[in-house]
């Protein structure tokens, strides 16, 4: 078992001061980095440039598809397996299913969100070569941290060490994952 | 790079301008979280165990003694007899579900109108959900009867080739208290992850540490997790809001859709949304005064959070009063002998004319309290309110079942109904079970949303001073 340079980590003391090095950090032509915060800090996504996240259209699909499903279901059921009339109202009508699909939507979208924000996450993971290091069970208290990965095409150990030490970085450290 | 910040007064907005902070803690983030997190890891204080034992108590044996004997004998047992065939079950059932809805609207329609000062009781009011709307899916599953045919309601294929019927807001019903029990645990769950990690990284014992190290489930806190968790936290509160108007509906269209005086108006979906919304505030407020106090969280639940939370109390409870009004009135103008015999039989019928003043009394008149601020600073008085408006809201909701039924349009039909000790020991099982599934959250799971909490600082703004900003703001 061989210890391989996952990245750099810095260790910062104010969200305006990650804020401000992750502006640095980006303009400095990085772009496999990334920031460990005890709480999303205002602006930082867009300065890594992350985008829209695709959570929404996992939660839609997931919701649509329940909502689709349940309809289905409905049909197949009250219409075309067992009908049977009930107070003389039409087996398969617009008004019945529109309420179990519209509740089922909402369930399915809600399970869409979660397991979404999981699995674009990359959760549930039991191992992150950042957890290994001791000062980083203060990212979730309040340090905020900075890491710069090796494989970015610009790391360098003495530049990016000298780049994170030039924004104000503490605990500059090198972070290592097993392999 | 970080200068020390001397002169503040120029960065203040003007004195009419300011917001009372959301969080009074005059330490940085690191004593915040100290502070949020130390309950669950220090030793269980006495009052702590003083409640828990006699809600253990009811829960583990008085809950499922009164089940077991009902379950095994029949529905026989209750008082629930022709003509009024709905009793306490449904009485309970309603008021469980009430209970939840305040947690959700704090928790989610205050979420996505941007009300900051939720974040502190947000999870709490969460909770509060979870394991209210547990007890209320618990009364349908037993009313039924014959509890082991319960797996009739869930479209499973079976050897009579029977299907549910699902023109019903009785089976709507199924789907609705289900998904809502889901969706809120999957709500209150996900906004513990990042929490769930903040103890795991402060565990001083390798126990502590493996379990949040699971329930963290290796939440680094990266910004790409934030990214997604944000967008999955907003997609839920507006599912989660829509549930709120949703299943409360749903159970007013139980009663709605029917023929019997006193239930069949087009107001009941609203009228049990706004009545559920109030009596959860009533239920927030009996768990959030002494919590405040004996979890030492005064500087986290301010005084300013209590009484936005009586505002909010004061606005349902009025809404109520309007819509009590309005029945009154429809029934007066519909002209109908049976509506205005019902109504009228209310406030002054026999055996339940207490119950309807009280429902009256409570949840109009003692909800005017809280116009006086005053009133929203006395937290004892707060306290008794919020206990009066359970009382009030569980009245109302006896009035609407037992009031409508007991005389009903042939005198041959007209009955008294009386509830038995089953009914009761139920009733106080369930409140054992919510009681001690909520201490036993205080005790071992983060009672306050610490990382919401701390994104609502000034600590946590980039362009406030306090968050490392120079002067200019932006850099």
């Amino acid at each position: 078992m061989s210890e391989k340079v996952y990245g750099l980590i810095a260790e910062f003391d104010t969200p305006a001061d990650i804020l401000h090095a992750a502006k640095k950090v980006r303009d400095a032509g990085y772009r496999r980095w990334d920031t460990f915060t005890p709480f999303p800090i205002h602006g930082i996504d867009g300065v890594m440039k992350l985008g829209n996240s695709l959570v929404g259209w996992v939660s839609l699909a997931m919701g649509g598809g329940a909502f689709m499903s349940v309809v289905g279901l409905l049909w197949f059921t009250n219409d075309f397996d067992y009908p049977m009339i009930v107070g003389g109202k039409p087996n398969f009508s617009l008004p019945m299913t529109f309420v179990p699909s519209y509740i089922m939507l909402i369930m399915g979208g809600a399970v869409g969100a979660l397991v979404g924000m999981l699995a674009l996450n990359q959760l549930p993971r039991l191992h992150h070569p950042v957890l290994h290091k001791p000062r980083f069970v203060l990212a979730s208290r309040d340090k905020f941290f900075l890491l710069i990965g090796a494989l970015d095409e610009k790391f360098c150990e003495t530049e990016t060490r000298k780049l994170l030490e030039s924004l104000g970085g503490k605990h500059i450290e090198i972070v290592e994952d097993a392999e | 790079m970080s200068e020390p910040v001397t002169n503040l007064k120029n960065y203040a907005a003007p004195a009419e301008l300011r917001r009372a902070p959301v969080v009074e803690c005059s330490g940085g983030l690191g004593v915040l979280t100290d502070k949020l997190s130390e309950f669950a890891e220090a030793k269980t204080p006495l009052w702590w165990w003083l409640l828990f034992l006699p809600a253990a108590f009811c829960a583990t044996v008085v809950l499922p003694f009164c089940l077991f004997y009902q379950v095994f004998t029949g529905v026989g047992v209750w008082g629930n007899n022709h003509p009024v065939m709905w009793g306490l079950d449904i009485v309970n059932f309603i008021w469980w579900v009430g209970v939840a809805h305040a947690g959700t609207l704090i928790s989610a329609l205050l979420f996505l109108t941007r009300q900051h000062w939720r974040t502190t009781i947000g999870r709490m009011a969460e909770a509060m959900t979870v394991f209210s709307v547990m007890m209320a899916g618990l009364y349908p599953a037993i009313h039924v009867g014959r509890a082991w045919f319960d797996w009739y309601m869930f479209p499973v294929p079976n050897s009579n080739g029977l299907w549910p019927q699902f023109k019903s807001p009785l089976m709507w019903d199924v789907f609705a208290v289900n998904t809502y029990m889901t969706v809120s645990m999957l709500f209150w769950f996900m906004g513990m992850i990042p929490d769930f990690a903040v103890l795991r990284d402060r565990a001083t014992t390798r126990v502590r540490k493996i379990i949040f190290s699971f329930l963290a489930m290796g939440w680094t806190g990266s910004a790409r997790h934030w990214h997604n968790y944000e967008k999955a936290y907003v997609v839920l509160s507006g599912l989660c809001t829509l549930l709120v108007f949703t299943v409360s509906s749903i159970v007013g269209l139980d009663f709605c859709t029917s023929q019997i005086a006193g239930w069949h108006a087009t107001i009941f979906p609203l009228y049990f949304v706004i009545g559920a919304v109030f009596c959860g505030f009533g239920m927030i407020l009996v768990i959030l005064i002494p919590l405040r106090k004996w979890c030492h969280l005064e500087e986290v639940i301010t005084m300013s959070h209590i009484d936005k939370v009586a505002k909010l109390t004061l606005v349902s409870g009025l809404i109520i009063a309007y819509i009590y009004a309005i029945e009154f009135f429809i029934a007066w103008y519909s002209g109908d002998p049976y509506e205005k015999w019902v109504f009228g039989h209310r406030l002054f019928g026999h055996t339940y004319w207490i119950l309807g003043w009280m429902l009256i009394g409570i949840n109009v008149c003692v909800t005017q309290l809280l116009w006086f601020k005053k009133v929203r600073a006395n937290l004892a008085l707060l306290f008794i309110i919020g206990v009066l408006i359970n009382c009030g809201m569980w009245c109302e909701r006896f009035v609407i079942v037992v009031g409508s039924l007991y005389q009903e349009f042939l005198p041959a039909n007209w009955g008294k109904y009386m509830p038995t000790i089953w009914d009761i020991g139920l009733y106080i099982g369930t409140l054992g079970a919510f009681f001690m599934l909520y201490l036993l959250f205080v005790k071992f799971l983060p009672v306050i949303a610490i990382s919401e909490v701390k994104g609502a600082m000034p600590h946590g703004d980039p362009h406030h001073p306090l968050g490392g900003a120079k002067k200019g703001g932006h850099q």
